[in-house]
């Protein structure tokens, strides 16, 4: 049982970080580089993809005995779509300018790989227990990749942050950085600092051991 | 227990197994995930749906109060292809043009909703307008992914929204430079943003020239008919 | 012939890089010194900005190049100094510190450094500049004002906006053209008495400049002239349709930073294409899209994003046009 959970504990470390699907994997670029134009559009989307993450990760799992190999894409195609809707509706129903603002992205949750992806390659192969544990794993670090991108770009494209000025009136916005190329420039330097730190503790590690 | 597998997936299922599923079971398997699907579906949209009727409604409503001050209630009116009527909308015969109330049922003027192509994509705007008047009497921005900084002083700019507080709709409603304007019927461009203000200004003479005449004939009848509420007309 | 000079892999032999690099510079004196009678020392002080921060780009990322002097192949210094000669006068110095980083940072470093990058650098810069910071760079101060005053707000803090100062704003020939078809004298533009960015206003030093490089055979004639020609027969025949709406030729020609972009950013031998069609291609391609950005689009001026377009399709130019064998097979493959 101990060590049960060490393994469901480390299958939940290992998206934030190791695995991570933004910064390791570079999976679900559309969100990522389409709306993480401020801190709030960032969270709104990474929350939706959470949820959509980690119920159709559930489901798959509970139904892994069940669902023929020969139809296991469509199946989770079919299962993912749902909760895709389902958490389109929520957001326009519960939070409407968010909603606006994301407009056609919600949507787009259905092609993101990242879902899909896990769907395969874990829940399908794993009890509920360990794809939940992926699923929120990998929910949670896509949520910090987007918010970290857009903390950056709202910071320096607007001088906010969650719309609460911080640098006051005389700053002057980088525009670049909420508009569309000021994705690519954030995630292309995260990436940077991310490969670099990973780097310098593969070597760490090498040494140590 | 079991090792979890990394991104190359663990052995891939060849579909030539022998051990094939037969169609029923295909069948089965999509059948039942559709079932299900359709079952939350349903169930979150007759949950949902009311919520986000009332959300559109609401904002809406909160536009048309920001064009016709001291709005108490509005309703949209119809459009037969003619002529501008009141009476219960349907998809195809709704008009993009709102009849706005003040106490007393006083008519206070019409908010009209067009929308244009501005610098980056479609500007979509609801405005004011004043038959007796003749004037635009204001004008709010509902979408617009005009550039930050520069095209998005459309919504932001005092100066430039104070255009619309009284601009005349007769001869035409034109757009001048900065600092430039000398009749009524001009609007002030934004310095740096011209293509997004010159947008703004079309997308009005554009909404004028297809709703003003309806709109003063409307008015016209209802003033005749002496009726302070709203008139039943075919 | 000289036309040896357009091939690569010249360009890459470590040998004559930096003695045409420091050619370059010298001639790009003249201009600095122009812009600096003209707008003051504020054109100076931008200069020695933009040249510090590529060179301080160019060091930190490209360090390890075996017998690197402090200066490297000398190519940061002229993306500085053409960085600086494209921005307006009175704009932020600690916005041109990060442009000059940008440029040679994602227009050099990123592609792997000198002869590999597919974009001018200094333009690349100020592509960026244009984006992030599109009202400052839009801000025109009119010249004069005295040898040792600084312009607008060249002094801003970093990250900050400058105080709103009462300078003599004035809009280049090109957007009082575009806003209220008003068409500057081709005198004042051939001595470059109109606001503009720092380096483009002279247009008979641009010329004469521009003369003495193809006579040294520093750049392809074929780009400068192949693009005002361009520029100057396709506007011409507008202006024969209807002189009303649109400029005449000579203004076309002189006004904004064709000029400049035809002698010192088309002609950037890594960033344009290497063979005779090739190059008339290219050229004339960066005319016609000059024109049609000025004319139909929706800014005043598109010598950047023209240079920059024709740039993107140089490798392709250089596929359909591939060079006679040279001794090196990537060339032509």
């Amino acid at each position: 049982m101990g060590k049960d959970q060490h393994t469901d504990w480390d299958v939940l470390i290992k998206g934030l970080w190791r695995e991570n699907p933004v910064f390791v994997a570079v999976l679900g670029m559309c969100p990522t580089l389409a709306v993480t134009n401020t801190a709030i559009n960032s969270l709104a989307m990474a929350s939706a993809t959470f949820f959509v993450l980690v119920f159709s990760s559930l489901f798959v799992s509970l139904l892994r005995k069940v669902i023929a190999k020969q139809v296991r894409i469509t199946t989770y195609i079919v299962i993912i779509a749902t909760f895709v809707s389902l958490v389109d509706m929520l957001l326009a129903a519960l939070v409407p300018d968010i909603h606006k603002e994301l407009g056609a992205f919600i949507a787009l949750i259905v092609v993101n790989c990242l879902i899909l992806g896990r769907q395969e390659s874990f829940a399908a192969k794993n009890k509920v227990g360990a794809a939940l544990m992926d699923a929120i794993g990998m929910g949670l670090g896509f949520t910090i990749a987007l918010l970290m991108i857009g903390i950056v770009r709202e910071l320096l494209g607007n001088g906010s942050l969650f719309d609460i000025p911080i640098f006051g009136t005389s700053f002057e916005p980088w525009i670049i950085m909420i508009l569309p190329p000021g994705g690519f420039f954030t995630l292309g330097f995260l990436l940077l600092l991310f490969n670099a730190v990973a780097l310098r503790r593969a070597k760490a590690n090498a040494i140590t051991s | 227990m079991t090792e979890q597998p990394h991104l190359p997936p663990a052995p891939p299922v060849s579909p030539e197994l022998p051990s094939e599923p037969g169609p029923g079971r295909l069948i089965a398997t999509l059948g039942l995930a559709g079932f299900f699907s359709g079952l939350l579906l349903v169930t979150g949209f007759v949950l949902t749906r009311p919520i986000i009727e009332e959300n559109k409604a609401e904002a809406l409503k909160a536009a048309v109060y920001k064009v016709l001050e001291d709005c108490k209630s509005f309703e949209q009116l119809t459009w037969d292809g003619q002529n501008l009527g009141s009476g219960p909308t349907t998809k195809e015969n709704a008009a993009p043009v709102y009849i706005g109330f003040g106490e007393g049922h006083r008519v206070l003027g019409f908010a009209i909703t067009s929308e244009e192509p501005g610098f980056q994509d479609i500007i979509k705007a609801i405005y004011g307008y004043d038959p007796q008047l003749d004037q635009i009497i204001g004008m709010e921005i509902l979408e617009s992914k005009e550039t930050p900084g520069l095209g998005d002083k459309i919504f932001k700019d005092v100066n430039f929204r104070s255009n619309f507080d009284a601009l005349a709709v007769q001869p035409e409603i034109i757009s001048v430079k900065h600092g430039q304007k000398s009749n009524p019927h001009e609007v002030e461009a934004i310095t740096g943003a011209t293509i997004s203000s010159k947008a703004v200004t079309r997308l009005l003479q554009k909404g004028m020239a297809e709703w003003r005449e309806p709109i003063q004939r409307f008015a016209q009848d209802m003033e005749q008919k002496g009726a302070s509420e709203p008139n039943e007309q075919n | 012939m000289k036309t040896i000079i357009s091939s690569s892999p010249f360009l890459r032999s470590d040998l004559s890089t930096p003695r045409i690099m420091w050619e370059v510079v010298i001639t790009l004196l003249p201009v600095v010194g122009v812009a600096t009678w003209y707008f003051g020392i504020s054109a100076l002080l931008m200069t020695l900005v933009c040249v510090v921060s590529s060179l301080w780009a160019d060091i930190l990322f490209m360090p390890s190049q075996p017998n690197r002097r402090w200066w490297g192949d000398g190519s940061a210094i002229i993306t500085g100094i053409l960085l600086a000669m494209c921005l307006p006068p009175g704009f932020p110095f600690w916005m041109a510190f990060l442009g000059g980083f940008v440029a040679i940072g994602m227009g050099k470093a990123m592609w792997g450094g000198l002869g590999q990058n597919v974009f001018n650098p200094a333009l690349l810069g100020r592509a960026f500049l244009q984006a992030a910071f599109p009202g400052a760079i839009t801000t025109w101060s009119a010249p004069g004002g005295g040898l040792f005053s600084l312009q607008g707000n060249n002094l801003a803090l970093p990250f900050l906006k400058g105080e709103v100062v009462d300078a003599t704003t004035g809009a280049t020939p090109l957007s009082a053209m575009k806003f209220t078809h008003e068409v500057a004298s081709w005198q004042d533009l051939l001595w470059g008495n109109v606001s503009g960015s720092l380096g483009e206003t002279s247009g008979l030093l641009l010329l004469f400049l521009g003369g003495y490089l193809i006579w040294r055979g520093l750049i392809n004639w074929r780009i400068p002239i192949g693009m005002i020609l361009t520029v100057a027969v396709f506007s011409g025949i507008l202006f024969l349709i209807d002189g009303h709406q649109y400029a005449p030729p000579q203004f076309m020609v002189l006004a904004g930073g064709l000029l400049l972009g035809a002698v010192y950013m088309a002609t950037d031998l890594v960033s344009s294409p290497l063979t005779t069609k090739g190059i008339w291609t290219y050229a004339i391609g960066i005319g016609i899209l000059v024109v049609m950005i000025r004319v139909w689009g929706g800014l005043p001026e598109g010598v950047m994003y023209a240079i920059l377009l024709m740039n993107a399709v140089t490798p392709l130019l250089n596929r359909a046009f591939p060079t006679r064998v040279y001794g090196h097979a990537k060339a032509g493959a």
